[in-house]
């Protein structure tokens, strides 16, 4: 299953409006650029999220245009949408395998938006941690069963931080990366 | 200074350069009595140094060092090497054993170093390595174990005199991960039991879940994390 579709679509895309305006169509684009992969999000996809955003003050119409076809909405981010991405991104995603999809769309993200990127990093090292002392204490208590299990998902956790530490190393080229891009 | 209530070991604004390269750059630390710290960080961050200034080892450039309230920096060299030989333990990540001595004379060596005599000096360091599961290498040299007992000889070695500080530099480096999960489980055991506060430079996670809770240092500068998050 692709990671895109389990994180916040809502997040993303209000994130992707704090460069700016844009239309529904630009929004699907430029997710699809940078985090859609193998895997675009569909218009209505688009639409429903950004109708859900309308309703809870998150983002406003900025324009509307009339061409041959449908009215075409402008978007623009509210102060309580920036607010809601600041606390998504400062908020640490639960461990789990995998995960590290979601930490590179927070990274990107914060990359994008001029935020301390590197700041996330080491909130999700911590939280990590803290899961892999519980597995620690637990393991060292238990059986071998108990120990295998453990292990099983201390290694999972293992791989994530190695991959955390991996991108903090490099947070300066994926800068560059992603604002040339 | 405004450490944490309790601290044993505090360091604020330490700044140490190798002539161009900055290896400290404003680095902070605290420890309690009887607290597991990890100092963790990529290669060449500034960890290994930041353990080194506070063991007295390496002076630092600038910044000030209080070990139960006493400066470091105030005391003269025979003062820190005291405090190191009777409130410190050291554990590296390998080459700390004499080779010429058995492993119980190891063991012994920093406790007849203090004075103590021969007889009791190798009985309590028989009970340490009964507690590290390696009394039964007593009578063997250091070239004669495996790097995992060998690294346990060398635990119970740096925890012989009672230190009030450990300082791990990456104790578990040179093992594979069995060997090093037994090194971690009986450091930290032993450590706990007898109030000891370890200062674990690791640059591996799986050996920072062994601890209490964790430092980042990074191009010099070190952030505590439990009081980020």
């Amino acid at each position: 299953m692709c990671t895109v579709v389990l994180m916040s679509i809502g997040h993303t895309l209000l994130g992707l409006l704090e460069s700016g305006p844009r239309h529904g169509y630009d929004l699907k684009r430029a997710f699809d650029e940078k985090f859609g992969h193998d895997r675009p999000l569909h218009y209505g996809q688009v639409y429903s999220t950004m109708s859900r955003l309308l309703k809870h003050g998150l983002v406003e119409v900025d324009g509307i245009e009339a061409g041959d076809g449908p009215e075409r909405k402008r978007y623009a981010i509210t102060d309580a949408g920036i607010t809601d991405v600041e606390r998504w991104l400062a908020t640490p995603e639960k461990p789990e395998p995998y995960l590290q999809s979601t930490l590179y769309t927070k990274v990107v993200l914060a990359l994008l938006t001029h935020r301390n990127a590197a700041d996330i990093l080491d909130t999700q090292r911590a939280e990590h941690l803290r899961s892999m002392r519980i597995l620690t204490d637990r393991k060292r208590k238990g059986d071998l069963a108990d120990q295998l299990i453990c292990d099983h998902a201390l290694f999972h956790l293992e791989a994530d931080l190695r991959w955390l530490e991996l991108t903090a190393a490099r947070l300066d080229k994926l800068r560059q990366a992603v604002v040339s891009s | 200074m405004t450490a944490p209530a309790g601290s044993l070991l505090v360091a604020e604004g330490l700044r140490k350069a190798y002539g161009p390269t900055v290896a400290l750059d404003g680095a902070e630390f605290s420890i309690h009595p009887g607290e597991v710290v990890a100092v963790m960080g990529p290669s060449g961050s500034g960890k290994s140094t930041l353990l080194h200034c506070l063991a007295g080892i390496v002076t630092p450039d600038a910044g000030t060092i209080l070990y139960d309230g006493r400066d470091l920096a105030r005391m003269n060299d025979a003062q820190r090497s005291a405090l190191r030989r009777s409130e410190f333990g050291f554990v590296f990540q390998f080459g700390q054993l004499v080779p010429e001595l058995t492993c119980v004379e190891n063991v012994a060596l920093p406790l007849r170093l203090n004075g103590t005599p021969r007889k009791k000096a190798e009985q309590t360091a028989l009970e340490w390595m009964r507690r590290l599961e390696v009394h039964d290498l007593a009578g063997k040299r250091p070239g004669e174990v495996s790097g995992g007992q060998g690294q346990r000889v060398a635990v119970a070695r740096a925890l012989v005199t009672g230190p009030r500080v450990l300082f791990a530099d990456e104790p578990t480096g040179a093992l594979d991960s069995l060997n090093g999960e037994r090194v971690m489980e009986l450091l930290t055991e032993s450590a706990r039991s007898s109030g000891t506060a370890v200062v674990l430079v690791t640059h591996e996670a799986r050996v920072a879940a062994y601890s209490d809770r964790e430092i980042v240092v990074r191009d010099g500068k070190s952030r505590d994390m439990e009081r980020i998050v």
